[in-house]
């Protein structure tokens, strides 16, 4: 799973791509699916602990962003962020490790579930407080200016985010200054237990850049290839230099807030409807099958691939040692 | 007719003590009505003119045009006003910042800027041992950051009125002119929202100095400071650097009351991840915010409005850098030790001197770095000394004096002669009043009293 989302040169056939890119699509959030259930369960059995925000249901969003982005385009998100890890091409074992709290953890066992980055990879965090990845995005935005790099940072951030101060004074910024930033909001219903309805004035959040002139997009985000046309299309406005550009992904998580949310707040039916007809992964599956690209085999071979990597690295995960005591006192600083 | 009305050298700003009567724009005899500009006055922030606020005739001028140190409140001028001029009141004031010009900021990074973006650096200015010249603070900041951004052209300013006002207090002049807009960045009012990016910037191997016009608004952006660039470091096993300096005057000010005159310094010396310095001469401000520029660890840096007028030697040169933890002796004594930062460092070398007349050899340890600190400078001047006393401008609770009381119990427990006796800032939000402000503030007064009760002296 560490190869590369990133859009390749050369590559078209977004509303209608290849099967290799459907295929990618779905086994990518398969994948997802699989460690989140994986974590999941694991948190259940004591093994991780503290918070832990699971991604499933909203798999189309990261997996379609990723693709319409290029080497070097960077990524900052929420503490909701193990997917947008593995999508950003992670190693599972990395981030179940740290789910772990072990030392073969992308934080070496220090961040946990929210905290983690790969500055490989350009994913920036993972970070645990509503809204403050908002002006980190807009700063790297900000750096990729500085240099006239022609790269993009794309600032993932949620329905309940979306209504933080530092939001608005990130937009204005982007915008006055033209910063190449994408704004994406994962709209997923909930701010933890409250409805977009019970929080928010508007409930449009892609209109949201309005007092400032930046341009937004809903966007059914259960659709993978709907994310990729939109991605595209604001990725392409940023790196153009004409600024800041938001998309509302419409999307919904399957499970609670966190690990201890019942969910109570949402009817059983809603939940049922939305994974019966509106799962992300199930519609690629249907896709696969009805272009004759796999059969029900194929998929099934695809899932226990998927199983096997996601299984070795919850074996990795509880296998790796916990930091050495020693650990406790580095890092905080770079000795001068 | 009634008896002319003097017009008095105005204060512009808070701590204006005197300024220069730069010209005068009405001579003796002119009539003027209220609003017509009299003169200009200069201070080392602005440039302000002066306004009639009666309306008569310019009798007489009483400082001529380039006079320099003008006193705050001597007569400057009369004005002859007739029978019905109204009640007769003293100079006009103006608000302390005139509009700056409009910002014409957009598209900050557009591929044709007005000005060359990056200027050859001047040639080399070597470091002469023992060479000094006599700077401000203001100005010796101002060229600890002109110099680093010449030698790295990651470094750059942003801030509220950084770059086309030249700095809400004049710290930032000149920069703008040789660095262009795209290193010395205006921004919106907007602290948390710049904080951030600064820190995203960072992130991605920039080296920002985010200015706030004053550290009482960067408790608008605490949380970035904190959570972003002092923690991220840690919860990323190592992996995130976050080089930035955040700087602006801490501390009280004059006469602005609560909400615009607190210290910091316990604050965020409390944090691990951040390094936090507060100088108090111009040559310390200037190596320290050097140093703090090439650290690659996040770094507060507490300047001090009183301080800004005040000249100092600097030493000369591009090199001159004063590391980061390390306490120096201002003055070296023998029988108390007093410790302090910042502006009370002055105020401390100040009772030194009226010590001396007590028979009392006081030695004075700037501290300079709050975290980390200099902990064995401290001890090894109380092993001497056998005394402590320590002086901050911020409450006494959970304060630095705190910090360095527990120190003592803890490594020079059996040095001490007596207890150490901390000098804090009064338990209250600051008053307004001129007279209750005075009180809320450690004064020489009560830095000898001090002295002298832990000498066990009456």
């Amino acid at each position: 799973m560490a190869t590369t989302k990133r859009k390749t040169a050369g590559e078209t056939g977004v509303a209608s791509p290849s099967p290799q890119v459907l295929l990618r699509y779905y086994r990518d959030m398969l994948m997802i699916r699989r460690f989140e259930e994986r974590a999941g369960q694991m948190y259940g059995m004591g093994l991780i602990g503290g918070f832990c925000h699971l991604y499933i249901g909203q798999e189309a969003v990261v997996v379609g962003v990723q693709a319409a982005l290029e080497e070097g385009d960077t990524v900052v998100t929420s503490y909701r962020d193990h997917g947008q890890m593995l999508a950003a091409g992670m190693d599972p074992n990395g981030v179940l490790a740290e789910l772990t709290g072990r030392r073969g953890g992308y934080s070496k066992g220090k961040g946990g579930s929210m905290h983690m980055f790969s500055r490989e990879k350009n994913f920036f965090g993972g970070h645990g407080i509503v809204g403050a990845q908002v002006p980190i995005g807009t700063g790297l935005a900000f750096a990729h200016g500085y240099r006239a790099n022609s790269r993009v940072s794309i600032t993932f951030f949620g329905d309940g985010a979306a209504n933080q101060g530092q939001v608005y004074e990130s937009f204005n910024m982007a915008s006055l200054w033209r910063l190449p930033v994408v704004y994406v909001i994962e709209n997923n219903k909930y701010g933890m237990g409250t409805s977009v309805e019970r929080a928010s004035a508007t409930i449009d959040l892609y209109t949201r850049g309005g007092a400032h002139g930046i341009p937004g997009k809903p966007v059914d985000g259960m659709d993978v290839l709907a994310v990729r046309a939109a991605a595209d299309e604001a990725v392409a406005h940023a790196r153009a230099g004409k600024g800041p550009y938001i998309l509302e992904m419409k999307t919904y998580r399957y499970r609670g807030h966190s690990m201890s949310d019942p969910a109570k707040y949402r009817a059983k039916e809603e939940l049922d409807r939305m994974r019966q007809e509106r799962d992300p992964i199930d519609r690629v599956g249907k896709l696969l099958i009805e272009g004759g690209v796999v059969d029900e085999a194929g998929l099934k071979k695809i899932d226990k691939e998927v199983r096997d990597i996601v299984l070795a690295a919850a074996e990795f995960a509880q296998n790796s040692a916990e930091p050495d005591q020693s650990e406790l006192h580095t890092d905080a600083l770079i000795e001068t | 007719m009634q008896r002319p009305i003097e017009v008095l050298m105005p204060a512009m700003s808070p701590t204006m003590k005197e300024g220069k009567l730069s010209r005068w724009l009405k001579n003796a005899g002119d009539k003027v009505k209220p609003g017509d500009v009299l003169a200009e006055i200069e201070t080392d922030k602005a440039t302000m003119e002066l306004e009639a606020a009666d309306e008569g005739t310019l009798a007489e001028i009483l400082v001529a045009a380039g006079t320099e140190g003008v006193k705050v409140n001597t007569p400057i001028a009369r004005l002859a006003t007739g029978a019905a001029a109204t009640a007769p009141t003293a100079a006009a004031s103006r608000p302390e910042f005139p509009p700056a010009p409009p910002a014409t900021a957009k598209a900050l990074f557009s591929p044709s800027p007005g000005r060359p973006v990056l200027q050859a650096p001047p040639a080399a200015v070597p470091n002469v041992p023992g060479e000094t010249a006599m700077l401000t603070v203001r100005e010796a900041l101002r060229d600890a950051m002109a110099e680093e951004m010449r030698r790295d052209p990651n470094v750059f300013l942003m801030g509220e009125e950084v770059a086309e006002y030249q700095g809400a207090y004049k710290v930032s002049q000149g920069l703008l002119e040789e660095f262009g807009k795209k290193r010395v960045v205006d921004t919106p009012i907007t602290e948390m929202g710049f904080a951030g990016l600064g820190v995203g910037a960072a992130f991605a191997g920039l080296r920002p100095i985010v200015e706030f016009m004053t550290f009482n608004f960067a408790m608008q952006a605490i949380d970035q400071i904190i959570n972003s660039a002092a923690k991220t470091r840690y919860m990323s096993g190592g992996q995130m650097d976050c080089p930035i300096v955040f700087r602006g005057p801490n501390g009280a000010a004059s006469r602005v009351a609560a909400q615009h005159s607190q210290c910091f310094a316990s604050w965020y010396a409390h944090c691990p991840g951040l390094k936090v310095v507060a100088p108090y001469s111009a040559a310390d401000a200037k190596g320290l915010l050097k140093s703090a520029i090439r650290d690659p660890n996040p770094v507060i840096f507490l300047e001090h409005e009183m301080l800004y007028g005040q000249s100092f030697d600097v030493p000369t040169g591009p090199e001159h850098l004063v590391p980061i933890g390390k306490a120096r002796i201002a003055r070296a004594g023998a029988h108390v030790t007093i410790a302090a930062f910042s502006l009370m460092v002055g105020t401390a070398l100040k009772a030194a001197e009226q010590l001396v007349a007590e028979g009392i050899d006081a030695e004075i340890i700037d501290l300079r770095s709050l975290r980390p600190l200099d902990t064995a400078t401290i001890v090894a001047s109380v092993k001497k000394t056998n005394r402590l006393v320590t002086i901050e401008e911020g409450w006494p609770f959970a304060g630095i004096g705190a910090e360095l009381a527990a120190l003592m119990m803890e490594q020079a427990f059996d040095d001490l002669d007596a207890p150490v006796t901390r000098l804090t800032g009064v338990d209250v939000p600051m008053p307004y009043a001129a007279n209750l402000e005075k009180l809320a503030l450690p004064q020489v007064e009560q830095i000898v009293a001090a002295a002298k009760a832990v000498c066990y002296r009456r």
